[in-house]
């Protein structure tokens, strides 16, 4: 951990209704680095998030933004894509709305249309490649286009830290790529620390610079050569975990101890829990 | 005035002061309608506006039993029956519908008790039919400045959390995280929401009162680029059934059974549907072909397997 860690996590943990979802959390995340957030489906990602947010408040431990304690909104310098909308596909939303809700959804009055705030939605939208749906009803876009109209919505509020929730979940793999190098460039060309959940490490394996891996309530943090190991592994689920490299793929193979933890469909999320593979 | 002019508007229309009233008050209320409808509609809440409809039945049953203006039993009741439901919604969701079934059962019950004890003492033939259906032809000139003044706050509250309420609808965790306190914005678009039911109560009746609520609004958002187009084109069309359902009522009075107007009511909700169905020639909705192709698009591809 170095001073200029725009994100730090000390020792974390979250009780919830008398069960322990997090436990003894730390990481930090520098300035225009690209994190993947990964682990099984229930393993504490969601959770993880949402006390970065401030959604969540810490039974142990605390965050630190920017080197001082997080206040209750992060000032402004977090951006965050939710998993999905909540909207019907005949509202009269445009991109074009949605991405303006990002200047100024959260404060009271109406917003008055202006030459400087439509050219500041429009290079939002630039920076994600969606220009071309701009006009197009939110809720007739695809998931793919969805995400990208979203993470423009928390691109226009100048945000230090991106924090993105299972961006990827039910894309198919064109979008999924496309995605994960929009992400790529806001952190390595604008210095944008960004922060991504996700259950499958694979599509993001070549762009993200680190990993925080969550299993059990406990995570392991470091480049993901060094935590994408059995021994790492092993020792954050508490029993026996291989790890597969299959043509490029990476395959999290965990024990039959850990029968709670379920991946519904392990020969897509590439973390096969509780399989016998052998 | 041509023949045809005066054949739609009966001479002498204006000279009325009941028709003066009936189309001061049923602009303001269309347009408080139209306003608060259309985030009513992109917020999914249709139904609490009809719970709130049903509840401020009984208020204004209530009102009419103990004598005082129906407008008052219909606000009161609304804006209450919105604090219980905030209160019922928060706590469980999966009790909720049964909550919400089990009070609004109980709601119309004490209207029926109320409506049949206010109309043997009183004596007052009618009163039942407009506290349900609405008369807009026997509106008190006493309560207008106060139906104008509800009309306006509510649109107030509105315009102040437009952009709020929209976020919200969007992605309430969304909203969340940005610091909108979501629950405060719900409770107070849920009284805006009360104040509008209360208002259309009064033209068109308890029971029909969503119908003014939900009609231009859907109809709108169908048409519509943008929530605020659609908020002006729901005012406007809501306005505009008002009005023709008013002149048509004021014609209806030499239509058999002769010397008796339709009631406006009537009108009104004939001509919400009637442009709700309009809207479909306008827009047809995306085929089903259509809404696949999009869907597959988004489809994984089947994964590999790693074996």
């Amino acid at each position: 951990m170095t001073d200029n860690d725009l994100l730090r996590l000390e020792n974390i943990g979250v009780r919830l209704g008398g069960r322990q979802i997090l436990s003894g959390v730390s990481f930090s995340v520098a300035p225009g680095q690209f994190t993947g957030l990964i682990g099984p489906n229930g393993a504490g990602k969601t959770t993880l998030l949402r006390v970065i947010l401030g959604l969540q408040q810490p039974t142990e431990g605390r965050v630190l933004l920017n080197g001082s304690p997080k206040t209750r909104h992060g000032g402004g310098l977090i951006g965050y894509v939710p998993q999905k909308l909540a909207i019907d596909q005949d509202m009269p939303l445009r991109a074009r709305d949605v991405v303006g809700l990002g200047i100024d959804g959260n404060k009271l009055g109406f917003p008055l249309p202006s030459a400087s705030r439509r050219r500041q939605i429009t290079e939002a939208l630039e920076a994600v490649g969606a220009e071309s749906y701009a006009d197009a009803r939110i809720g007739e876009l695809s998931g793919g286009e969805q995400q990208r109209v979203l993470i423009a919505h928390a691109l226009i509020g100048r945000p230090r830290l991106l924090l993105l929730d299972e961006p990827l979940a039910n894309l198919d793999l064109k979008s999924e790529q496309g995605i994960v190098s929009v992400l790529a460039r806001l952190a390595h060309d604008q210095g944008i620390a960004v922060l991504i959940s996700a259950h499958d490490l694979n599509p993001l394996l070549r762009e993200i610079d680190t990993v925080v891996y969550v299993a059990a309530g406990r995570a392991a943090a470091g480049r993901t050569d060094e935590i994408i190991q059995s021994d790492v592994l092993s020792a954050l689920y508490g029993s026996r975990v291989d790890v597969l490299h299959v043509n490029g793929r990476v395959l999290v193979i965990a024990g039959e101890e850990q029968q709670e933890l379920q991946a519904h469909h392990p020969a897509e999320t590439g973390v096969v829990v509780g399989l016998d593979r052998t | 005035m041509g023949h045809f002019f005066s054949y739609i508007v009966e001479p002498g229309l204006l000279s009325n002061s009941a028709v003066r009233t009936a189309f001061l008050v049923g602009t303001v209320v269309a347009v408080t309608s139209g306003v608060v409808g259309v985030l009513t509609v992109i917020r999914g809440q249709s139904f609490a506006g009809h719970s709130l409809a049903d509840v401020a039945t009984t208020g204004g049953a209530g009102a009419f039993l103990i004598g005082v203006n129906q407008f008052w039993g219909f606000l009161i009741a609304g804006v209450a029956g919105a604090a219980i439901m905030e209160l019922i919604g928060v706590q469980r969701r999966r009790g909720r519908d049964v909550a919400t079934g089990v009070v609004l059962g109980a709601a119309l019950g004490a209207a029926a008790l109320f409506l049949y004890l206010g109309t043997q003492t009183s004596s007052t033939t009618g009163a039942s039919f407009t506290i349900l259906f609405g008369s807009m032809f026997v509106i008190s000139p006493d309560t207008v400045p106060a139906l104008i003044a509800s009309g306006v706050l509510a649109l107030a509250v509105v315009a102040v959390l437009s952009r709020v309420l929209l976020l919200t609808s969007l992605s309430p965790e969304l909203a969340a995280a940005r610091g909108v306190p979501v629950r405060a914005v719900g409770i107070a678009y849920l009284a805006a929401l009360a104040v509008a039911v209360s208002l259309s109560a009064v033209v068109i009746g308890a029971v029909l009162s969503t119908a003014l609520l939900i009609g231009p609004a859907a109809t709108a958002l169908r048409v519509a680029k943008s929530p605020g187009r659609a908020m002006a084109a729901a005012a406007l069309i809501g306005t505009a059934v008002t009005w023709l359902g008013i002149l048509l009522a004021y014609d209806s009075f030499y239509w058999p059974p002769h010397g008796h107007g339709w009631p406006v009511s009537f009108f009104v909700v004939a001509l919400v549907v009637m442009a709700y169905l309009l809207s479909y020639a306008w827009r047809p909705r995306r085929s089903r072909r259509e809404r696949v192709a999009a869907a597959a698009a988004d489809q994984k591809e089947p994964a590999c397997s790693p074996a």
